[in-house]
């Protein structure tokens, strides 16, 4: 009992200090971490074994980890380092494919391609960010897609605002479609087992309609304040050119091969049996192999503390599940919806959506992964069902408020930082009812589809 | 002037320390810089300074931060202002600036003197009552308004608390001699400053 309310405790103090910032977040979670190992698994529940499955280490060196021919899933207690390794492999690939200027020359040769008008613009971009997003986070995706929205705003005068908008809310829909867009997806992939086949044959579906549904949403939204100042003729000279923005050519066809072939093994990664730890860890290496003079510039870039961050959050989490306050909490749900399960699966879309617009989704979904886990066993329901659900409402409702994701404080920034401040109001009464529409279809798609 | 010199001047509501800061600029023919800053940044950056204005010199609203990145829009209009200010002082600029955490923005130059300007509640009341039409009431609940916003700006960028006498060269009670007077002794100061060669104490 002692333990149960420590470690209720430990969480809640977690998510209270993360929603205020006072220390960095990694710190936070670490320190929780921290204590939940010593307090609640050494002193009140003396345990080692809690530890040592928390801590998970053992897992990476079983053969599972890196290469399996079934279905095994990861087990979902303590650190997930098949989502820590992943993460950090991508980011490298990631920043080897910035450093040779590959996403500014993406983003500009589409701008060239559509002969830089601005309504065509405004939706390839979306696409793009969609696309992107569905490969590399979104941070990235919106930092190399908002600035060149920017720089693309001053020379055809018009107004960014409503494109950045626009693209955060598409790499959020962009990232729920596979298992490597979004971290809470890959955390539910390697928790859960599923496969970026399983992904997209089921988020990416109820993402690809809802894209459709947003971009029209969007341009009807938007038009007329993206053409109201766009009139003056703009020399050809003017326009930014895409071959001038790439800074090393070797580098950049590298880089892009082993972007193909990272994409093309965590397409097919069911079949080849390679795991997403495998994959991270190939794309990092082959990235390093082949620009080893910048090792160092990219080991620099690796964003240590959003990996250390998870580390300590699995930890925390942990914590919940060693002491069965996460199957309390999936009783409590069960419960609330009176043993319906198309009710508990629309609540955890709709619960999911609420508090990822306001919390950080990747805490919430790491959270949820074990209570629906619990509730697919005891209510003997299918556990992809509620995954789909809890996927496509921690992502989507992380792009309703300018605080839900990661993607969304990016390209907020990027935008102020360039003279276009965005405020909760003007964030929040476009995106909203973009939001609220995709929700909408994700609820109703699984309800049509499983049930 | 031959030589840079940059005053800061921090100020309660309804101290008149916009209005001293004012007549420094003139005495001193110097750059006045208050809210017009962000014309100037706007001018800058291509785009109008209303969509920078509503966010000037307030607390930050509910936001997060990513790798550096702030989804708040205060934070980002504030650090744009810090940005600008620090590169006229690296030009070599002279300039008045009121507020916007530049006594400790600006702490590096030794061309900067920093000033607090406070002034007795009963003669910030009547002040803001003159200047506003408004009663001594209203007057009152705006002052402390004002005065929380701003201090909650501040201490959320300077580590040194706003209005604290540690943070600033000098402090002075505007109350005790008029906005004329006051002036006139901060002149003094600025110039007895000047004559000494080094602006500012290290």
């Amino acid at each position: 009992m002692v333990s149960q309310i420590l470690a209720v405790v430990i969480f809640a103090v977690m998510f209270l200090l993360i929603i205020t910032e006072k220390f960095e977040r990694h710190i936070v979670t670490l320190f929780c971490g921290l204590l939940t190992l010593v307090v609640v698994f050494g002193i009140c529940m003396r345990s080692i074994p809690a530890i040592t499955r928390t801590l998970n280490i053992h897992q990476i060196f079983v053969r599972d980890f890196w290469y399996h021919a079934g279905e095994t899933a990861a087990p979902s207690s303590g650190i997930n380092w098949a989502t820590i390794i992943f993460i950090a492999g991508m980011m490298i690939m990631v920043e080897g494919m910035a450093r040779t200027g590959f996403f500014r020359w993406l983003c500009i040769q589409i701008a060239n391609l559509v002969h830089y008008k601005v309504i065509p613009i405004f939706i390839t971009f979306m696409v793009m960010s969609a696309i992107l997003a569905m490969f590399i986070d979104s941070i990235t995706v919106l930092l190399f897609l908002a600035a060149v929205t920017m720089e693309l705003a001053q020379v055809l005068n018009f107004e960014p605002v409503p494109v950045i908008l626009s693209e955060i809310f598409c790499a959020n829909l962009g990232g729920s479609a596979t298992m490597c867009g979004d971290p809470p997806n890959i955390i539910i992939g390697t928790s859960l087992g599923y496969s970026f086949g399983d992904f997209i044959t089921n988020t990416g579906l109820i993402a690809g309609i809802s894209l459709v549904v947003t971009i029209i949403y969007f341009y009807f939204c938007f038009r007329k304040e993206l053409l109201t100042n766009c009139q003056k003729q703009i020399s050809a000279a003017d326009y930014p050119d895409p071959k001038k923005v790439i800074t090393d050519k070797n580098g950049f066809i590298t880089s892009c091969i082993i972007f193909f072939c990272s994409v093309l093994l965590l397409i097919t990664h069911a079949q080849t049996g390679f795991t997403v730890a495998f994959i991270g860890l190939a794309a990092a290496l082959a990235t390093f192999l082949t620009s080893t003079r910048y090792i160092s510039e990219l080991m620099k870039k690796l964003d240590y503390k959003t990996l250390l961050f998870f580390i300590g959050l699995f930890i925390v989490v942990g914590g919940l599940e060693e002491t069965g306050i996460l199957e309390i909490a999936a009783n409590l749900i069960r419960t609330a919806s009176g043993g319906n399960v198309k009710l508990m699966t629309v609540t955890i879309i709709w619960i999911s959506a609420i508090a990822s617009a306001f919390v950080d989704n990747i805490p919430f979904a790491a959270t949820m992964i074990p209570i629906i886990k619990n509730l697919s066993i005891t209510q003997n329901t299918s556990l992809s069902v509620l995954a789909w659900a809890l996927s496509m409402g921690t992502d989507i409702g992380g792009s309703a408020t300018p605080i839900g994701a990661s993607a969304n404080v990016v390209g907020i920034s990027v935008a102020a930082r360039h003279g276009h401040p965005i405020g909760w109001r003007e964030y929040c009464t476009k995106v909203v009812p973009a939001a609220l529409f995709v929700l909408l279809i994700s609820t109703i798609c699984i309800l049509i589809r499983y049930f | 002037m031959a030589q840079q010199l940059i005053i800061s001047i921090g100020r309660e509501y309804g101290s008149g320390g916009h209005e001293i800061a004012k007549r420094l600029a003139e005495k001193f023919d110097l750059h006045f810089y208050d809210k017009n800053l962000l014309e100037e940044i706007a001018l800058e950056k291509n785009i109008t300074a209303d969509k920078l204005e509503k966010y000037d010199e307030i607390p930050r609203s509910v936001s997060r931060k990513v790798r550096g990145f702030s989804s708040s829009p205060e934070e980002n209009t504030a650090n744009m202002q810090f940005e600008y200010l620090r590169k006229m002082a690296e030009n070599g600029k002279s300039f008045v600036i009121v507020g916007r955490c530049s006594e400790t923005v600006l702490r590096d130059y030794s061309c900067m003197i920093s000033i607090f300007i406070l002034a007795d509640l009963s003669c910030k009341i009547d002040w803001i009552a003159s200047l506003q039409g408004i009663s001594r009431e209203k007057a009152e609940i705006l002052i402390n308004r004002k005065n929380k916003k701003r201090k909650d700006y501040h201490n959320y960028y300077c580590l040194q608390k706003w209005g604290y006498s540690q943070n600033y060269d000098l402090s002075i009670n505007s109350s005790c001699l008029g906005i004329e007077k006051t002036t006139d002794i901060l002149a003094d100061y600025i110039q007895a400053r000047i004559n000494h060669g080094q602006h500012r104490r290290r």
